[in-house]
């Protein structure tokens, strides 16, 4: 199938892009890598007026240092997300993550801050990004602001941003040197995670950060499990009373791939190998 | 429509599209070049895989007014022509019989050179993973495998 009719405009910077939002309001979609929107629209379970697209501007390409954080660009694709050396030093989590996003194709064209904006509860950024403490850099017609990640995902492909606002950048707070990894679990290869955990760790273990997806509307933090971690031993007796508070707080969904109960289950099991992976375990 | 202008296999094309129309469906229908094909509609199975500027994308899964100003490779520009000789990939793929139907060949083949320009030397685990956004229904994967490890041993000799 092909999409309904659409204008294409595609600006070359962010205040065009806003401006061009502001004049067309919620008849426009925004476009950054379009590997979800092509989909939604191909299907037609959407039909935006305007197409926004926002592969025409440079500036929110790349990934910089900048000081206690590193910087990534929204329209970084995830293949260069994954391959970074920044983002290998000081927040290895999301390149494990980024090489699970879908396929290599995909990973290709896909954004970080697309995949984010749309906050599919089983997209495989989001935990990764909560976890690690992002915080969202939002363009309006006002200037910009930036929201913590705890306030960023709002409700099922609901955030933070604005309808007359553009995602630019995404600041990590540096974990350099924390061991990672993103465990996922899936039925079928390139496909959506049914359950995935995204944990951190600093020593093995002083300090944990775990990040839970496709749990509940919205990414989640593990925040008992991550407290019952710190000075925990990375060995399976060691995290496994705190794996085993992992699903604390969560109401996952039941549909063909798995019940709630299942999910939680899988949270649990999950959580415990993702520890002792990223602990070198 | 808007009008665009890109390079495909080797050649400038300039054309006006409508925003929705599809870069597979530009390339097949505008364009003629029916060896790029459609095969989920669903951005699953990689059977339309072209390269955009060099590396893979599903071009289903692509406008073409995205691919304005940029370079696309197809199966039909995979191979110097002027020489009469496959591509080194698609003469392996010839070699192991990669292939049974052969519907989902060129998006094998395109993810196949896309995966050996960034990993010259994959071990058989890197290729299956490295080939997972590519579905066939006929082969059981076995001989697609043995086709890019065997390409990639023809790269070292």
């Amino acid at each position: 199938m092909i999409p309904v009719k659409f204008d294409y405009l595609a600006p070359t910077s962010v205040e065009e892009a806003v401006s061009a939002l502001g004049e067309h309001g919620d008849e426009a979609k925004i476009m950054a890598g379009g590997q979800s929107l092509l989909p939604v629209l191909r299907m037609r379970l959407n039909a935006p007026e305007v197409v926004i697209d926002l592969g025409g501007i440079s500036s929110l390409r790349g990934i910089r240092d900048d000081g206690d954080a590193i910087v990534i660009g929204a329209m970084t694709t995830h293949h260069d997300v994954r391959d970074h050396e920044l983002v290998h030093q000081h927040a290895l989590l999301l390149s494990k993550a980024a090489a699970e996003v879908a396929d290599a194709q995909i990973r290709h064209r896909g954004t970080f801050g697309g995949a984010l904006a749309h906050a599919d509860p089983a997209g495989d950024l989001g935990a990764p990004a909560l976890a690690l403490g992002a915080q969202f850099v939002i363009a309006g017609a006002a200037g910009t602001r930036t929201v913590e990640a705890a306030d960023f995902f709002v409700d099922l492909f609901e955030t933070a941003i604005g309808e007359d606002e553009i995602l630019t950048e995404v600041r990590v707070p540096k974990h350099t040197g924390w061991g990672a990894h993103y465990e996922k679990f899936v039925r079928v290869a390139h496909q959506w995670p049914i359950v995935a955990v995204a944990a951190t760790v600093r020593g093995s273990i002083d300090e944990a950060r775990v990040g839970l997806t496709n749990m509940g509307s919205t990414p989640l933090r593990a925040s008992a499990t991550e407290e019952a971690l710190a000075g925990a031993s990375a060995t399976e007796d060691g995290v496994r009373a705190a794996a085993e508070l992992a699903a604390e707080g969560t109401s996952p969904p039941s549909d063909l791939n798995g019940a709630a109960d299942y999910r939680q289950h899988l949270a649990r099991v999950l959580t415990g190998r993702a520890v002792l992976k990223a602990a070198g375990a | 429509m808007t009008k665009i202008e890109l390079t495909v296999d080797g050649s400038a094309v300039s054309d006006e599209v409508e925003p929705r129309m599809l870069l597979v469906q530009y390339l097949r229908e505008k364009l003629g070049k029916t060896g790029t094909v459609i095969g989920c509609d669903t951005s699953n199975c990689g059977a339309c895989t072209v390269h955009l500027d060099g590396t893979s994308v599903k071009s289903c899964n692509v406008l073409a007014v995205q691919a304005n100003g940029r370079t696309v490779t197809t199966i039909e520009g995979l191979a110097d022509t002027a020489d009469g000789e496959l591509h080194p990939v698609q003469e392996a793929f010839r070699e192991c019989h990669g292939l049974q139907c052969g519907f989902c060949t060129p998006g094998m083949i395109m993810q196949a050179v896309d995966l050996l320009g960034e990993n010259p030397d994959p071990t058989e685990e890197e290729v299956r993973l490295g080939m997972e956004g590519n579905l066939c229904r006929c082969t059981g994967y076995h001989n697609i495998v043995k086709s890019v490890l065997h390409a990639a041993e023809g790269a070292k000799a």
